[in-house]
């Protein structure tokens, strides 16, 4: 008799892009807001990215539940820190607390593929990938979600620095200027949502820079 | 009768809940949440599919001489899709230990990291550094303990301890081997290659990071999961230094210069249209 096979699956797809590129003193985050399953659209209007900290800020693509789920996790666990070290938690550090809160899942992954960006402790812009299971790097821009593949070369054409591992080391910064850089990301999302039918509706954009915390919202293609 | 310690070879279910701090469950092994499914096999597929690790590498390490010398390519691949180009592979566990990561890129980095710390507290609870063969066998037995669920781990741990330089072969199925001389990953049969054919015990520090650096860019031409940046270090008594960074798209025209042909005849421009 051959085994039976599971006729469900905990796991489902809500696709999406998300990208984030550092800057000198700036990081931008930004994401569609479609979310979808299989053919379905569920909603036009949902935010894929959330602040963790003051000076960081993850956007994640792929199963929103388990992605609500680590959000919820990243900020109780801040909360914690705040409590007994009486101060924000900074960009490096929640780095690598995601990357150890998705490797304890090892076993039973969350479906949930992140892009943080944020100021790191001399407020440069900083901007960490991750896969599903925790394996991080910290890299000058990044896409993941179901449109990375498309957007990917087209920031590597437009922003490709010298690798980190060079040695004598050089600067991974991106020398565009904050305006710049949000211009690239709409041209970015506006192209990805052409060819990706799981991007669209629209953009959310978050700006992170010495001010603060700045948002906005720009129109995709809706079909 | 005497008791064996079976601690390291029991399975991690057995422990406390996974709310303990990193630090806490370092006596025994992290435990980790298992899924509820009568086929953990097939999930575990399944899930691996979804976790795509990066497998295509080429990593090397040799004894010679002057100690050890360690040297990595730096690409991630997920199928087809390159997904990064700048992986650091060549991981500082501390100051005169590195580990290579081959497999599954968070498999290596967690565990690698986990050794280090583990390190650190035999620092200093016996006053004295880690050998090689005891951070090896450490990391051997971790992974021992999670054979058949999934990880792929394929590392190289290189030290300087009190007898001379040190390195072993670790990988996910529990194996672990002394040896002078390893190359892992896909490119590993391209570096073994130029690696054994160039190699000397009494080489040079700078001979030694030549023959590193090129058994690397022969992998990386060859081997399509493998390129970026060729790194290399050197293990030496005072720990370990990163000798060089290179791009092999770059190391190919350094050893394949483009040499300006002597032109005979110019072509003269075509006249009219």
């Amino acid at each position: 008799m051959t085994k039976q096979q599971a006729n469900w699956s905990p796991y489902d797809n809500n696709g999406g892009s998300c990208v984030a590129i550092a800057g000198a003193d700036y990081c931008v985050i930004a994401a569609d807001t479609r979310m979808s399953t299989g053919y379905n659209i569920l909603t036009r209007d949902y935010s894929k990215i959330t602040k963790l900290a003051d000076k960081c800020v993850m956007a994640s693509s792929g199963f929103q539940a388990d992605v609500k789920a680590l959000q919820k996790l990243l900020a109780a666990r801040h909360l914690i820190y705040q409590h007994q070290h009486n101060k924000q938690m900074g960009c490096p550090a929640m780095a690598q607390l995601l990357s150890n809160t998705l490797y304890y899942k090892r076993f039973f992954p969350y479906y949930s593929f992140n892009v943080l960006g944020g100021l790191d402790n001399e407020g440069k812009g900083c901007v960490y990938t991750y896969d599903a299971v925790g394996s991080y790097e910290r890299v000058g821009y990044s896409s993941q979600g179901s449109g990375s593949t498309l957007i990917m070369p087209f920031l590597d054409n437009q922003l490709k620095s010298p690798s980190p591992l060079l040695l004598p080391v050089q600067d991974a910064i991106t020398p565009l200027s904050e305006s710049e850089a949000v211009d690239l990301v709409k041209t970015v999302f506006a192209s990805a949502t052409e060819r990706d039918i799981y991007t669209g509706d629209k953009l959310e954009i978050v700006v992170l820079n010495a001010e603060g915390i700045q948002r906005e919202f720009m129109d995709l293609r809706k079909d | 009768m005497m008791k064996l310690d079976f601690g390291g070879l029991e399975s991690a279910s057995q422990f406390h809940g996974v709310d303990s701090e990193l630090v806490d469950g370092l006596s025994s092994a992290p435990s980790f949440e298992i899924p509820n499914t009568t086929n953990f096999d097939g999930f575990q597929k399944e899930a691996i599919q979804m976790v795509k690790p990066a497998k295509g590498t080429t990593t090397l390490a040799f004894i010679f001489k002057e100690g050890v010398m360690v040297a990595a390519d730096s690409r991630a691949s997920m199928g087809g899709y390159i997904s990064s180009q700048s992986v650091k592979k060549i991981i500082e566990i501390n100051p005169y230990m590195l580990g290579t990561m081959a497999g599954g890129a968070a498999d290596c980095q967690f565990w690698h990291r986990n050794l280090g710390i583990k390190c650190r507290l035999h620092e200093l609870a016996n006053k004295r550094r880690i050998s090689v063969t005891g951070a090896s066998k450490l990391l051997a037995n971790i992974l021992y303990s999670y054979r058949g669920m999934g990880l792929s781990v394929g590392t190289m741990i290189a030290g300087w301890d009190e007898t001379g330089p040190g390195l072993y072969y670790v990988d996910s199925e529990g194996g672990r081997l002394k040896g002078n001389r390893f190359s892992v990953g896909s490119g590993s049969p391209y570096a073994y290659g130029v690696l054994d054919s160039g190699y000397r015990y009494d080489m040079s520090v700078e001979e030694a990071a030549e023959l590193a650096r090129r058994a690397i860019y022969h992998a990386t031409f060859r081997d399509g999961a493998s390129g970026g940046v060729a790194s290399v270090y050197h293990v030496g008594p005072n720990g370990w230094k990163k000798l060089s960074g290179d791009d092999v798209g770059e190391l190919y025209y350094k050893y394949n210069p483009v040499t300006p042909s002597t032109v005979e005849q110019e072509m003269a421009e075509a006249a009219g249209p």
